[in-house]
């Protein structure tokens, strides 16, 4: 699978993104009977402690801002400021990940604003073997 | 089941020490909590270490290799920042299970300056700023903006809690920094994550405390005039919440921990006279004033506004400065704290004294996470 990713383009940058090679990239979570929604791949669910119950689920492209922070200082080399942000997807799966296209000021970031999960490159970072990624970002709905 | 009490405790001022090793750090600190206790190593029966930075390399032995190879059995352990109150808990434990009379618990870190969390990461390439943030000030600052998103909170509420625990560290001789920071400081100060100011985030530090926990049976035979009874020890891991493995829970594990401890302790919030919480960020004590149970949920803003946790307030909170000024080694964080409400229940806290306290409750939490609360009560 990665290999044929590394053929086709970018590689996803988490495991739980699927699709990166194509025009239809989207997030999967894993979805247990009990409701819970886990990201990246487990055998069993750590709200009900089922085992083996666990199923692939197509996470929405839309969400809500649940809140956020501004980083204004991060380890040597990261590029700041930039918006860190927590969202709720609608249908359920609560992800991480920066909120971009919206000036990093308290006063234009709304709680519960709607956003879109859009897809694009990793902001060019490369792996030691020169491979390029494709990551998820937050932006305000279009 | 035996009481178990706090016969010695102690902790070095909180500072930088880049000339002396971590066990010596440590030794130093067992040495003054044995000397508090009037003991020696050789009447200790066991050792507890919590220490972080060195978690593999047998800390406590290494201790004892500088104040007395006694021979004792030694439990080195780790549990991020509730690492030292976890130490604690596992010599507490030992008391209270009838295998020992007389332990000693020790807590030490030494610490780099600058920022800590999740950085590069296994494979691939560094998430960080690429998908949020794994900074502890910004994890923090999210977790703050939660009470924001559900009560109003404000920056400048957050910012008052830093005035407060600065202020309390003036009157601290043991806190690494004596310096007042007004409101306007606070706020102006170098921006690390919104809604925290690098004067709202915890101070990085070298630190040790230790403390010499003994039976009923032996606190009798050696004196009651000064000891402190532990009326509760509690120990939390963090409960699953919709939202847990994105953005940690701070929350539950707390409140799961806070309601043991009450019911173990057989008294309730209004009991206590001064609380030592785990002020990693500002933004962080604002939560736990609630989760808690000092105030109602909704309340924590109102409570730092009216000064209700500032010394001479109805509920002083952190009155050693807090992590926010006195330190935050990790691992000796939740021994210190300790030794802070010990030291008042005694009555020995001088200019910060808060008087006539009776009980007095310790928290700490360790992000991924722990949480541990003890409850203390004035013996004599
Ligand atoms: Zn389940």
């Amino acid at each position: 699978m990665s290999e044929q990713a590394k053929d086709e383009g970018p590689l996803p940058v988490v495991p739980w993104l699927k699709g990166a090679g194509t025009n239809d990239p989207y997030l999967e979570g894993q979805k247990c009977g009990c409701g819970a929604i886990f990201l990246g791949e487990r055998n069993n669910c750590s709200s009900c402690g089922a085992r083996d119950q666990l199923k692939p689920t197509r996470l929405s492209n839309k969400g809500k801002l649940y809140v956020y922070s501004i980083v204004h200082r991060s380890f040597p080399g990261i590029e700041v400021p930039y918006i860190s942000a927590i969202v709720d997807l609608d249908g359920g799966g609560t992800v991480k990940g920066n909120l971009i296209n919206v000036e990093p000021d308290p006063a234009k970031i709304q709680f519960d604003m709607p956003v879109d999960v859009v897809f694009d490159d990793a902001l060019g970072r490369k792996d030691k073997d020169g491979n390029s990624y494709i990551s998820y970002f937050f932006q305000p709905a279009a | 089941m035996s009481d178990v009490y706090v016969m010695g405790i102690d902790m070095i001022k909180f500072g930088r020490f880049p000339d002396k090793t971590v066990p010596q750090l440590g030794a130093t600190a067992a040495l003054m909590a044995l000397d508090d206790a009037g003991l020696t190593i050789q009447d200790m029966q066991a050792l507890y270490c919590g220490n972080l930075g060195q978690a593999s390399a047998m800390v406590g032995q290494r201790i004892l290799q500088e104040i007395g190879q006694t021979g004792i059995g030694v439990v080195n352990c780790a549990n991020a920042c509730a690492t030292g109150a976890t130490a604690f808990r596992e010599a507490w434990m030992s008391i209270k299970a009838g295998v020992n009379d007389v332990v000693l618990a020790v807590g030490v870190e030494q610490m780099g300056k600058g920022l800590l969390g999740g950085g590069g990461g296994a494979a691939g390439i560094p998430k960080e700023g690429l998908l949020g943030s794994g900074t502890m000030p910004a994890v923090f600052a999210e977790a703050g903006m939660e009470h924001s998103r559900n009560y109003g909170t404000t920056f400048e509420q957050f910012a008052k809690v830093s005035v407060k625990n600065h202020h309390h560290s003036t009157l601290n001789p043991k806190a690494m920094y004596q310096i007042e920071t007004p409101l306007e400081t606070v706020m102006n100060a170098e921006m690390i994550s919104y809604p925290n100011t690098k004067l709202m985030c915890s101070v990085n530090v070298d630190g040790a405390a230790a403390a010499v926990l003994v039976s009923e049976k032996k606190a009798k035979e050696l004196g009651m005039a000064r000891a402190v009874r532990v009326k509760a020890s509690i120990l939390t891991s963090d409960p699953y919440s919709d939202r847990d493995l994105v953005m940690p829970d701070v929350n539950a594990v707390t409140r799961r921990a806070v309601k043991e401890a009450y019911e173990m302790a057989g008294i309730g919030p209004d009991d206590i006279s001064l609380v030592e919480l785990h002020d990693c960020f500002a933004t962080a004590e604002i939560l736990h004033y609630e989760n808690l149970g000092l105030c109602k949920d909704g309340e924590a803003g109102r409570m730092i506004d009216e000064g209700e946790v500032a010394l001479g307030g109805r509920i002083p909170v952190n009155v050693s400065g807090g992590l926010l000024s006195k330190g935050h080694p990790l691992g000796a964080t939740g021994i210190a704290n300790i030794y802070e409400v010990s030291t008042h229940l005694r009555g020995e806290a001088d200019k910060r004294q808060v008087e006539g306290a009776r009980f007095g409750m310790t928290h700490v939490i360790g992000l991924g996470s722990a949480c541990g609360i003890h409850i203390l009560e004035k013996v004599a």
